[in-house]
């Protein structure tokens, strides 16, 4: 009987599989369960925040860098919140500042980095159909959607958006009282982190369980490019990390509007003197930089593991080290979790943790030293082909050794006194995440929108684009050491009240500000190039880059399912660039080793024997499963 | 700098061209020339991409070379505590080191970007491992950080101590927007007790009058004044929300948290006069500012400090007011048994006055009991 159903049941599923994509707008396009498109999706999200979130540091920045300026001709954008002077109003500058830590860290290099490109390479490079569960994948999209409508109709509050500073330290959050931005600002912006939450743990399941799972024959571990190494790791931070701010922030939520006293205590403010006892300000920040370290790390791994793809395919030779850059992301991801109270030297806490901290955190420079002399060391005798792509990664390690080589300092708790919450810290964490990890994001774009809309980006825009953001980045990042070194404190409106900034600086400051409005500006050239490329560029082969990898096995514009037929077995690692005699200078992943007898290393002709092997394999087929 | 705005903006100029003639090319679809140099990247944009990394090294070397010898004269000069010069030293120290290392990996990565750029017929070379190589810049890094970490952690150990006998006590308090000092008194020399709920409009550190070591403290929110010389142990507390207590001078900085005191001690050798003096500016103060964010006026929470000797100190505090002699109301709060105490802080009239009351209560309230019995 049972064996009469099963044979009933195979026409009916093979059926099934022909209509399985009913080509609905609406599910083809906004509530798409394909991977693909939900990493458009989260793509075209991505840029749109960048635009705001930049757009508002120009507008500090010129507060910053030209302080006497009549900005009357912001007012039919801002409104009320240039004053009758044509001045930016300080709240405002909170504000602006707030806003754009948070849609730079969490919308743009968060969910715009890791969430176009772990969604949109996972399975492409792991040989998978698509996400373990397509619907999660959608559902962690939609709230991340939310989570940003809600965030950008705070910005439109009278009383403004959140204006803590991105680390939205109480008591100054929690009471509506001592801030403007404390009020229906804060409580938007904690509803939409709680949500940006959801779907980001949504999200980083679905990675963990399709990297794990749906691997395709013959796709061990060992054999895993960087990017998901990369994206794998970064998921698990996610996971583990993300919840702890989801906790942070309910109870700030209480403390808000239910009277609780978690973090706070013995205040008084505004001629009373609250209730509230027993709390304390640096539980939060506990609790805070317990995501907020790992963090870094989250926007920091993929924008790494994109660069260890370009460079070595770019280079047409082997990332050097494989190994040592796993276990180095491994050790970094590790110790991502218990070097959270650096950020913490000076708050009070006991100055005994402040050393154990200390000691913790210069450990982690150690992996991220050795992931930057393995990436010189690959474009050593390399054959290096300057696509955009290259350029921008380039142009990371070289932030992220920049930025990298202060976070020695800020790390020693003794030399943190002085600098800690002045410029120093400000140029120290825009080069080594802020600017290297756009410069992933970028980099990712320039290389895979072949792969994504089957069109080549026009590549000397591309360059003209990288000189300028390049030097621009430079331009403005750098000289923030000096004013750091002077003191210059952050998140200050103005340098005027103070004999020790008063005075100076003043043209290094317009400085980096007209360079912030030319790298600013660059952008558009990308935004041309990507908007142009998307319906006039010219149309890319299967494999533009001659990329081992296996998302360029696949067709040029991949429909549902990626692969049309079998999804291909991978029998080799993916950097085999310029092997000796081979022909040409690269051998992809699907390429078993029985068809290049001429370029084996000797171990390698002991793996034709497991070959069979991969191939009698079909675990993973997701087509292939039963419902 | 009207020179180097300029010169940036001709640059930029220029670039603007470049890219306007690019989209030109690029909407006309002019982009035929070259396309089998264009498809093993050996043309010529990939030669200029290769000089621009060598361009870029050289004139980014050399602006920040001159960059940083015309900021230096803006930097904080030598610290004002032994504390402050420790750490500025070691600052130094490891700011050379990894300077020195930032160059030589920015160098060593756009010279190899430069001078491994595509060749024809040229294949790169197979070169996936080197443990060897691989140890080696493991095991440098480390160590280099160890002996930083080393000599840092030692500094900390010193800095973080507790403050040694006989340190001067002085209690700064934050709230928005600015800070309020409270000094021990010059009879006792001991802070008195506080209590949050004590605040009001006079009483902006909520100081308990029932504790007798608060008679005779008074507090200033215009300038703070300690002795040169002398280890001042700053107790930091914050009313409203967090702030924290920047002395850049002083090398020293330390969060205000409300609801939890904490404390940094320092020692100022430096008088605000020896400063005047050696900076040849007679404007010259030192000054405390708040490096955590606090709302609308954090960047104005200006306080004055002035170090001076140890005379001109105590002439100065002794100077001061009580801050139980501008506010004889507070004696209310005062515990009967301490009343006589707290009287040589009160002015005569109200002092006789309330004494004069409460005695009567006194004895109006023993005479009862007297009658009672």
């Amino acid at each position: 009987m049972a064996t009469v159903e099963t044979t009933l049941a195979a026409p009916a599923h093979i059926a099934e599989h022909e209509h399985h994509e009913p080509d609905n707008f609406w599910r083809k396009y906004i509530f798409s369960e394909d991977h693909k498109t939900i990493a458009k999706q989260y793509l075209i999200s991505g840029i749109l925040w960048a635009i705001i979130g930049i757009s508002m540091s120009v507008i500090f920045r010129l507060q910053l860098g030209f302080p006497n300026m009549e900005l009357g001709f912001l007012k039919p954008i801002l409104r009320g919140w240039i004053t009758d002077t044509n001045k930016l109003d300080p709240n405002f500058y909170l504000a602006l500042i707030t806003m754009h830590g948070t849609i730079m860290v969490f919308f743009v290099l968060t969910a715009g980095l890791s969430g176009t490109f772990s969604n949109f390479l996972i399975p492409l490079q792991i040989g998978a159909r698509d996400m373990a569960s397509g619907f999660l994948n959608m559902l962690s999209y939609w709230f991340f959607f939310v989570a940003s409508v809600i965030m950008f109709f705070s910005l439109f509050l009278e009383t403004g958006p959140a204006a803590g500073g991105w680390v939205i330290y109480p008591p100054l959050s929690a009471l509506p009282q001592a801030h403007m931005g404390s009020e229906l600002g804060m409580t938007l912006w904690l509803s939409s982190m709680a949500l940006f939450i959801v779907s980001q743990l949504l999200g980083g399941i679905n990675y963990i369980t399709t990297v794990i799972n749906l691997r395709t024959r013959g796709m061990s571990f060992s054999k895993l490019p960087l990017t998901i190494w990369a994206f794998l790791l970064t998921a698990i931070l996610g996971l583990i990390s993300f919840p702890v701010l989801l906790s942070a922030s309910l109870l700030l939520i209480f403390d808000r509007s239910f009277g609780t006293s978690f973090y706070l205590s013995e205040i008084y403010i505004n001629g009373e003197a609250l209730p509230n006892v027993g709390g304390s300000p640096i539980l939060f920040q506990h609790l805070f930089w317990f995501l907020g370290h790992p963090e870094v790390y989250i926007v920091m791994l993929p924008a790494l593991g994109i660069t260890s793809e370009i460079i070595a395919t770019n280079a047409r030779k082997p990332i050097f080290g494989y190994r040592a850059m796993i276990a180095s992301m491994m050790g970094i991801a590790f110790l991502a979790f218990i070097v959270w109270a650096h950020h913490m030297f000076v708050t009070g806490m006991n100055p005994f943790l402040g050393s154990i901290f200390m000691f913790l955190t210069l450990i982690i420079a150690v992996p991220s030293a050795v992931k930057s002399f393995n990436y010189i060391t690959t474009l050593w005798r390399g054959n290096i082909r300057f696509t955009p792509a290259m350029l921008f990664s380039i142009g990371l390690v070289s932030f992220f050794i920049s930025g990298g080589v202060t976070g020695l300092i800020l790390g020693n708790s003794a030399l943190d006194i002085q600098l800690h919450d002045t410029y120093f810290v400000v140029a120290h964490f825009h080069l080594v995440m802020g600017a290297s990890s756009a410069f992933g994001l970028l980099a990712g774009v320039y290389h895979w929108f072949p792969k994504m809309f089957g069109r080549l980006m026009n590549e000397k825009l591309g360059y003209v684009h990288f000189w300028l953001t390049f030097i621009g980045i430079y331009s403005v990042f750098f000289p923030m050491h000096y004013t750091g070194i002077a003191g210059f404190p952050r998140r200050y409106y103005a340098f005027t009240s103070y004999d020790f900034t008063k005075n100076i600086f003043a043209d290094l400051n317009s400085f980096i500000t007209i360079a912030a409005i030319v790298t600013f500006s660059a952008q558009f050239l990308f935004l041309f190039n990507f908007a142009y490329s998307l319906f006039r560029g010219k149309r890319s082969p299967q494999n533009p880059w001659k990329s081992n990898t296996l998302e360029w096995t696949a067709p040029v514009s991949p429909k549902h399912g990626n692969w049309p037929g079998e999804i291909p077995a991978v029998y080799r690692w993916p950097y085999d660039y310029s092997k000796p005699g081979a022909k040409d200078d690269f051998i992809p992943q699907n390429v078993p080793y029985s068809q290049t007898p001429e370029s084996n290393l000797p171990h390698e002709n002991e793996l034709i024997g497991l070959e069979r092997e991969i191939e009698a394999q079909n675990l993973n087929d997701q087509f292939n499963q039963p419902h | 700098m009207i020179y180097i705005v300029g010169l940036l903006a001709v640059i930029f100029l220029a670039l603007a061209a470049l890219v306007v003639s690019r989209m030109a090319a690029v909407v006309r679809g002019v982009n035929s020339n070259g396309v089998d140099d264009d498809a093993t990247y050996t043309g010529i944009s990939n030669k200029i991409n290769g000089a621009m990394f060598m361009v870029f090294l050289v004139l980014g070397t050399t602006a920040a070379v001159w960059s940083f010898i015309d900021a230096t004269q803006y930097f904080l000069p030598e610290a004002s505590s032994p504390h402050g010069r420790r750490t500025d030293t070691l600052f130094w120290v490891s700011m050379s080191i990894v300077t020195a290392a930032f160059m030589l990996t920015n160098t060593v990565l756009f010279y190899f970007a430069f001078k491994y750029q595509a060749k024809k017929n040229y294949k790169a070379a197979y070169y996936p491992e080197n443990h060897k190589l691989e140890l080696i810049w493991t095991v440098v890094p480390a160590v280099i950080m160890a002996v930083m970490v080393f000599t840092g952690w030692r500094a900390w150990r010193d800095i973080m101590s507790e403050a040694p006998q006989g340190a001067q006590e002085i209690e700064i308090v934050g709230k928005q927007f600015n800070w309020i000092v409270r000094y021990p008194g010059v009879d006792d020399n001991k802070l008195g007790n506080f209590n949050y709920k004590l605040i009001d409009n006079n009483n902006e550190v909520g100081i308990d009058f029932s504790d007798e070591k608060a008679f005779d403290d008074f507090t200033s929110t215009t300038e703070m004044h300690i002795p040169v010389g002398r280890p001042i142990s700053l107790k930091i507390r914050a009313r409203d929300v967090l702030h924290s207590v920047f002395i850049p001078h002083m090398r020293v900085k330390m969060d205000a948290v409300p609801g939890m005191p904490t404390r940094f001690w320092f020692v100022a050798d430096k008088t605000t006069e020896q400063m005047k003096n050696e900076l040849n500016n007679q404007d010259f103060t030192y000054e405390i500012a708040c490096t955590e964010v606090c709302g609308r006026g954090h960047f104005s929470m200006r306080l004055r400090l002035i170090v001076e000797d140890e005379d001109s100190w105590k002439k100065w505090c002794a100077e001061q007011k009580p801050l139980l002699t501008s506010y004889p109301e507070y004696a209310t709060r005062i515990p009967a048994n301490l009343k006589v105490k707290a009287a040589k802080y009160l002015p005569a009239d109200s002092a006789v006055s309330s004494d004069s009351t409460t005695a009567t209560t006194e004895q109006g309230g023993s005479a009862a009991s007297v009658s009672l019995r």
